[in-house]
């Protein structure tokens, strides 16, 4: 145990009565409330935390935010386990177990570490010049390149957490909790306007809660504090800490990801991990900040280099000194102010290396005059120290910057600080579509136009003064409340320190050093993806020249921080290179999220059962308790047969087809898809989108109907039945029920609102139970007697009111077996209770219930379709044998001009005809499968069409098929092959019927 | 081993000259290619210099003889679907039309790094095809003894043989999707995008090729009913063939040359998650999940999602669409729901009624259109520019993608392939 | 994530619509008597502008009515939304 190394005395926002314990790579080490896990590590004077991606570099804690690139993390064991989290954004918790990553066999002695040793073979791109000879040997290549992926690993098991997902409306939604959100927060939030505030930390309040200003004559924090308070008290506004705007959309969408449980050691239960909230807002302020960029010197990785203003942020949050000794390398003023803090806290700083050559503002007055060591117009050049910093080695700069080895010196220090200027965190409002404007002075792109209804506020638009963020944010969001109509008025600033004048920054984007850069050490521009200054230049040598090409080729910007210290820095050293302004090379597009989001948390609750919506009809609990075994087709759940003890599938449907063919057979139809079509002009529209003629349907009499798409080509078919002079019930196929009453609604609103029609959805509405067998007329004959079942008084496609055991029913004389059918449609509460009388009554006459695996061989037997089945979408009712089905006399239909085109009129088209194997096949061919003339050629073969329907048939005691065939009517008798991966099956083709032709059955 | 033509340098690649190279702490480098002023007139203008444009370059100098060709591209090459897809590649379609075309682009893959002298990384590690329905089965069992016949490789897996071969793939009959097999075509699998797009524009350059960015094309000048040239933001280029390949933008150009197109532009999505140690080495396709995720050689999961179903030349479409793909994937593999979403972007796909592309001569003499890929390109991107390459440099299709042709949506004959590309390729 | 005002129901999320495709197309009254290339014209060509877009879209999680639309196929943002009937609203300026 080493705690409390680096650990100040007091200060610091933890909570020192609530201590922590927590384990690193296996070793045991104790933090506080309020800690981050990066904190708590520097505090215990762990500074090696990581390895980067390419070269295996130690590498240690760069950063105190969202913007860490180095201290990435694994969190977690076992189906808990949690990759390539950022140290600096993990609050400690009691028991927090966490590793290093991407290292072998431990994080101080890695083998990989052997890549930074031939980096020389290793510039960026390598990988495409070389791997390619011999040509075969690519695949063993890659098995090593593949081996090398990734950062952390995945959790071995699937995640046992759950996720949420919120919707919110507000006036305005402010994002980022820093000097600006919360004026502007203030600002709205007294107007009565509805806010929502949220903000990545745990704590909000952004820089303030670092900061030694005063506001208002008290500490800021205070003011942080009081603000809060008073935002808390406002009915209308919400605070939400923990939570990251991490996606901006169109009509000001926001996307918000908020860590619910993450930091508790012992979540609630039903507490979700993460919850997604989506906010549609009218008005939104950005008030994200900005992010300290580093600068590029040799060896500028090593740990122990640090942002300066984040080596503040330790000191002051968490108590934290990052080490004993800091050197402070820097290129503008703020970073004096850091050192300045750094020393009341008790860091030495051992100088302070400005790149000016004469800074002259009040903080750099103030620093000398503190008696800091101020080393002006000089560089580091080197970092010393291999898994921690040892030492700097300092040299005066040249004017041109072009060598620096002029009056070298060497400084021991444990920590170098660095601050090359701030980047505005702008990635919401370029995500927004906003554009941006390059600001020179600052060497940063700010907020220029918006184009949606958004402002920015505070650093992230490019404000540095505590003052300016202050008003920024307190404008921002009183214009906002008001465009979103409420009396807002920016509050007066509050009372503050005087703003101290700065000098300008100087712009240096790659430090030289004792050798040409690229030939000793290496500078880094993006930590993560091990991209160096020489990477850069590379890349504009050879002609990737574009930002984007820049990027695709080294991979900066590409790690898990997704460049944000490294971007400006890129974009800086690329213009160089090419001669051009930072602004002439543009920027790449921000793209969501801002910081990455777990899957899960994307995903919400909308997985497993509730993935989809599962449908189940009226009889679903029967099929359950019968031990059905189930199909899914769409969001149905259908019984697909009904497996007795020792029956295997085959068995069981060979028993099922038997008893329906021959005794009687029970099948829920429930799925069936149902439309009631009422008005006036009923007929007249199911003329116009069935291909055959409904006028003059009589009452009480069904016709089965073929449906055209406007391009001639089969969409839908199913039994219509006249139930009155102006009402009809349409049946579907069960897959494409919802599709079809679209269509019709569709065509209705648009093209002929002059008809008057009502199209209702009736498919949950009725239970349908179809009897289906030689007895099925005596066994329905028991169940009622208002229903006279003759032939004579009830013929085959016609329909009877009545009711069956007791319950009011209509009954249709359909059928899709080819055998004496009776489909019963009862009110669906009332479809389990007509399921079990018909069983009941049917024990007698052998009813057995047949699935839809059963149903699918009866109707192939008697060669009915299944549209998309026989059909793909190119089938014309031609190709099916129906063209009689079609009433070209009719003025119009959907799919009439259709069916008029060449290719739909166009000869050897294909044809659906049966199938007979050879004597002695057994097996059924498999769907799909191909049939040929020559099964002896090689491939491509010439196909002549393919299995839809393949089952082994009970009724003819042998396998049967349905196939489409190029020119298959013709070719009745043909013999033609199916070649398959182990033998050729030989087929006749035949009439596609079956059982049956001359339907005696079926009108019996 | 320098190779000078005029201002073109070429080194060859290999572990040869980039050990030659690192002596010299690789700043001897030549450029990849060049950058040269427009000239005022070429025997050949292709427009998009994404990969397929590039591959039409490239072919039209290699298989063709015609090297006086200028690539004209209003970005950065590789810029659009090119540097945006999700690197699948494979041949596995349902009709023998798209089977054939695609299968030419497979077998250029297949050789491609060493034609281009530039590693493409083609990774066969197979394409897996998910079916969770008997439904889905049957299309699928047509779709792989369709391909056998076509001497095209695939097969069909059980489920327990899926199960085998992607461990962490959810395939419990509990699931609400359960997987009832699958197809596989162990060809194919993922290639590195820009790559292909760089590789093209190398092996084009260096055959003569001027390969021009940042000059958009805005107007096509014809005279009569045949094309003279195009305006551009950098002057005036003639040329008396002009080859458009600009997929997103295609009916923007077509309405410059005075008709339309059986296009719609939409917004692809495509996400990839942090990296991770490799833990998926297939490319796994889900219709019915919706779903299609493979993992890249740096580690990420590279997700696809579908369109957006309102037209769109943004490049971005809405959350809801990635948390759908997200979901998906999450679905089949429970385990990622703790991995996170890294970056997340969008493309413009040009859909054409079919799902299949459009590689045709236009009502305009001279004028050729190659679009309408939708959301599969980036698998064709060199058996398209073959096929085109041919189709400009001959004046008439070649006999694999005469069925590609415009006047299929007059004679009806189109070439469906929703089943092969449900949610996207 | 558009925000989409249904003319019967107001702003309602992206979610409960879906694009119909290019809008104020009229289904052919004298199909039989164009030829094939005119049908596909019908059929399949498309305006697919790059800027303002005469699009349709129901309300298909809602009212499950059509209506038609103005929108910008770059900015995503809607000019007007409008009954089906209603007269083609002109295009703004820019």
């Amino acid at each position: 145990m080493s705690n409390g190394e680096l650990r100040l005395p007091t200060g610091g926002r933890i909570d020192r009565a609530q201590p922590l314990r927590f384990i690193f790579d296996g070793a045991g080490y104790s933090g506080y409330a309020g800690d981050t896990l990066a904190s708590a590590l520097l505090a215990n004077g762990v500074r090696l935390v990581g390895r980067s991606f390419k070269y295996h570099r130690p590498r240690g804690i760069l950063s105190a935010g969202a913007e860490e690139p180095n201290a990435l993390v694994e969190l977690g064991n076992g189906a808990r386990r949690e990759p390539n989290l950022r140290a600096t954004q993990i609050e400690l918790h009691d028991g927090l177990v966490a590793s290093s990553q991407n290292r072998w066999p431990s994080l101080d002695l890695d083998i990989g570490a052997i890549n930074n040793l031939a980096s020389r073979l290793l510039p960026s791109g390598f990988y495409y010049k070389t791997f390619m000879w011999p040509p075969s040997f690519w695949h063993f290549y890659e098995h090593f390149i593949r081996r090398a992926a990734g950062m952390g690993r995945a959790a071995t098991e699937p995640d046992p957490d759950r996720y949420d997902h919120r919707y919110e409306h507000c006036d305005v939604l402010v994002v980022g909790a820093g000097p600006a959100g919360i004026a502007a927060a203030l600002a709205a939030g007294r107007s009565g306007a509805r806010v929502v505030l949220c903000d990545e930390q745990q704590e909000m309040g952004g820089d303030l809660l670092a900061s030694m200003a005063l506001i208002d004559g008290a500490p800021a924090a205070d003011w942080v504090a009081r603000a809060l308070g008073e935002l808390g008290a406002l009915p209308e506004v919400r605070l939400l800490p923990r939570a990251t705007a991490f996606g901006y959309y169109d009509h000001n969408a926001v996307a918000i990801v908020e860590r619910v449980a993450d930091h508790l050691a012992r979540p609630g239960p039903g507490l979700p991990r993460q919850c997604v909230w989506h906010v549609r807002a009218r008005r939104v302020v950005l008030a994200t900040g900005a992010i300290e960029r580093p600068l590029v010197f040799r060896d500028n990785d090593r740990p122990g280099v640090m942002l300066a203003n984040a080596a503040r942020v330790y000191l002051r949050r968490y108590a934290v000194a990052c080490g004993r000794r800091a050197v402070l390398f820097t290129n503008n003023d703020a970073a004096y102010g850091a050192a300045l803090d750094l020393r009341a806290g008790g860091m030495d700083i051992a100088a302070i290396v400005d790149l000016r050559a004469d800074p002259k503002g009040q903080r750099t007055e103030a620093a000398r005059a503190q008696g800091l060591r101020v080393l002006a117009g000089r560089a580091v050049i080197g970092v010393q120290g291999s898994k921690a910093v040892s030492g700097v080695e300092v040299a005066r700069l040249q004017d041109d910057a072009s060598a620096a080895i002029l009056d070298r010196e060497q400084i021991a220090c444990d920590t170098v600080l660095m601050s090359g200027g701030w980047t505005p965190t702008i990635h919401l409002f370029s995500q927004s579509g906003g554009k941006l404007r390059f600001d020179t002075e600052t060497a940063a792109f700010v907020p220029d136009r918006a184009t949606q209804a958004l402002r920015s506020a505070g650093a992230c638009n490019g404000a540095t003064r505590l003052s300016d963020c202050l008003a920024q944010g307190a404008a921002a969001g009183a214009a906002a409340a008001q465009d979103a109509g409420f009396a807002a008025a920016a509050p007066p600033l509050p009372e503050l320190d005087p703003d101290l004048d700065e000098a300008p920054m100087r712009h240096l984007w790659v430090v030289p050093s004792d050798a040409p850069v690229g030939h000793k050490g290496k500078h880094f521009v993006d930590f993560q993806n091990d991209v160096t200054a020489a990477d850069i230049r590379l890349a504009s040598r050879e002609g990737y020249r574009s930002v984007e090409h820049l990027k695709r080729y080294t991979t900066t910007g590409m790690g898990t921080d997704q460049g944000k210290t490294s971007n400006v820095a890129a974009l800086a050293i690329l213009a160089e290179a090419t001669n051009a302004s930072i602004p002439q090379v543009g920027t790449t597009t921000f793209r969501p999220p801002y910081t990455p989001v777990t899957m899960g948390a994307l995903t919400g609750r909308t997985v497993g059962p509730l993935l989809e919506p599962a449908r189940w009809t009226p009889i679903h609990r029967w099929h359950v308790r019968t031990g059905a075994v189930f199909e899914n087709t769409g969001q149905w759940q259908r019984a697909r047969y009904y497996p007795m003890a020792g029956e295997d599938m085959h068995a069981a449907v060979e028993r099922e087809v038997r008893a329906a063919r021959n005794l009687v057979g029970l099948f829920d139809a429930s799925t069936l898809g149902k439309i009631d079509v009422k008005g006036p002009d009923s007929a007249r529209f199911l003329d116009l989108v069935y291909t055959n003629s409904w006028s003059k349907l009589a009452i009480g009499r069904s016709r089965y109907g073929l449906m055209l798409r406007d391009d001639g080509y089969i969409y839908d078919d199913g039994v219509t039945t006249r139930l009155g002079p102006e009402h009809f019930l349409v049946s579907t196929t069960s897959g494409n029920a919802a599709p079809v009453l679209s269509f019709m609604e569709d065509l209705l609103q648009t093209e002929w609102p002059h008809l008057k029609v009502r199209l209702t959805s009736v498919t949950e509405q009725f239970a349908v139970v179809t009897l289906s067998g030689p007895m099925a007329r005596r066994l329905l004959a028991e169940l009622t007697r208002d229903i006279d079942l003759s032939p004579q008084a009830f013929p085959f496609m016609t329909l009877r009111a009545g009711t069956v055991a007791g319950i009011p029913v209509r009954v249709f004389r359909v059928s899709f077996t080819g055998d004496l059918s009776f489909e019963i449609q009862a009110r669906a509460s009332h479809g389990l209770a007509l399921w079990h009388a018909c069983l009941a009554v049917g024990e007698k006459y052998g009813i057995t219930p047949y699935g839809l695996e059963a149903m699918h061989v009866l109707r192939a037997e008697k060669g009915y379709i299944i549209v998309g089945q026989e059909t793909d979408g190119t089938a014309t009712p031609d190709d099916l044998g129906m063209g009689a089905m079609v009433a070209h006399a009719k003025p119009d239909f959907i799919g009439k001009r259709g069916l008029k085109r060449a290719e739909l009129l166009r000869p050897e088209r294909k044809q659906l005809v049966g199938l007979r194997l050879a004597d002695g096949e057994h097996k059924p061919l498999p769907e799909g499968a191909h049939l040929v003339n020559d099964p002896g050629l090689p491939p491509p073969m010439p196909m002549l069409g393919h299995v839809t329907s393949s089952y082994y048939s009970p009724t003819v005691g042998a396998p049967i098929a349905l196939a489409m065939i190029k020119n298959g009517r013709a070719r009745m008798g043909e013999e033609l092959y199916a070649p398959l991966p182990d033998r050729v099956v030989r087929a006749r083709v035949v009439a596609p019927c079956f059982f049956d032709p001359e339907g005696k059955r079926l009108h019996g | 081993m320098h190779k000078t033509d005029g201002d073109r340098r070429v080194t060859r690649y290999s572990i040869f000259s980039l050990a030659r190279n690192a002596l010299k702490y690789h700043e001897d480098w030549p450029q990849a290619w060049r950058s040269p002023e427009p000239k005022p007139s070429y025997d050949v203008i292709v427009v998009g210099g994404g990969g397929h444009g590039l591959a039409t370059a490239y072919y039209l100098a290699k298989e063709h003889g015609i090297t006086n060709v200028a690539v004209l591209e209003k970005g950065w090459l590789g810029g659009g679907n090119t540097g945006r897809n999700t690197t699948v590649i494979r041949s596995n379609y349902l009709w023998d039309e798209s089977a054939h075309l695609y299968e030419k682009s497979l077998k250029l893959y297949e050789g491609l790094s060493q034609d281009l002298n530039f590693n493409v990384m083609l990774s066969q590690r197979g394409v897996v095809n998910l079916a969770h329905s008997e439904h889905d089965m049957r299309e699928l069992s047509r779709r792989v003894h369709a391909l056998r016949l076509n001497g095209i490789d695939s097969d069909v897996l059980s489920r327990e043989e899926v199960q085998r071969l992607i461990p962490i793939l959810d395939c419990s009959s509990g699931a609400r999707f359960p997987v009832h097999g699958a197809s596989i075509q162990r060809r194919g699998g993922v290639a590195r995008h820009d790559a292909v797009a760089w590789g093209f524009a190398r092996a084009a350059d260096a055959r003569g090729v001027d390969i021009i960015q940042n000059c958009e094309v805005t107007g096509i000048l014809r005279d009569g009913g045949r094309v003279t040239g195009v305006e551009t933001t950098r002057g005036t280029i003639r040329a008396n063939k002009v080859g458009c390949v600009v997929a997103g933008h295609a009916s923007v150009l077509a309405a410059m040359a005075g008709f339309q197109l059986p296009i719609e532009s939409h917004p692809l999505q495509a996400m990839v998650s942090e990296p991770i140690k490799p833990v998926l080495h297939t490319v796994v396709m889900s219709n019915a999940v919706h779903a299609y995720i493979s993992q890249s050689d740096k580690g990420e999961l590279v997700m696809g999602a579908g369109i957006d179903t309102w037209n769109s030349y943004a490049q971005r479409g809405s959350l809801f669409i990635v948390e759908q793909t997200v979901g998906a994937v999450c679905e089949l593999f429970p385990l990622f729901g703790r991995l996170r979403l890294m970056r997340s972007w969008g493309g413009i796909v040009d859909v054409c009624p079919d799902a299949s592309p459009i590689i045709s001569k236009t009502p305009v003499e001279g004028l050729y259109f190659n679009c309408g890929w939708g959301t599969g390109g980036f698998k064709a991107t060199p058996g398209s520019g073959w096929v085109f390459a041919h189709t400009i440099a001959q004046d008439r299709p070649h006999p694999l993608n005469a069925a590609f042709a415009l006047d299929r949506f007059t004679s009806g004959a189109l070439i469906d392939e929703h089943g092969a590309a449900a949610v996207a390729h | 994530m558009l925000l989409i005002a249904c003319p019967w129901c107001g702003p309602r999320a992206e979610l409960e619509f879906r694009c119909g495709g290019q809008g104020h197309l009229t289904r052919l009254t004298d199909a039989m008597e164009v030829s094939d290339a005119e049908f596909a014209r019908y059929l399949y060509m498309r305006d697919n502008p790059k800027g303002w877009h005469y699009e349709r879209w129901n309300h298909v999680n809602g009212c499950r009515r059509w209506f038609n639309a103005v929108r910008h196929t770059v900015t995503h943002e809607f000019h007007a939304t409008y009954k089906p009937g209603e007269p083609k609203p002109d295009l703004p300026r820019s």
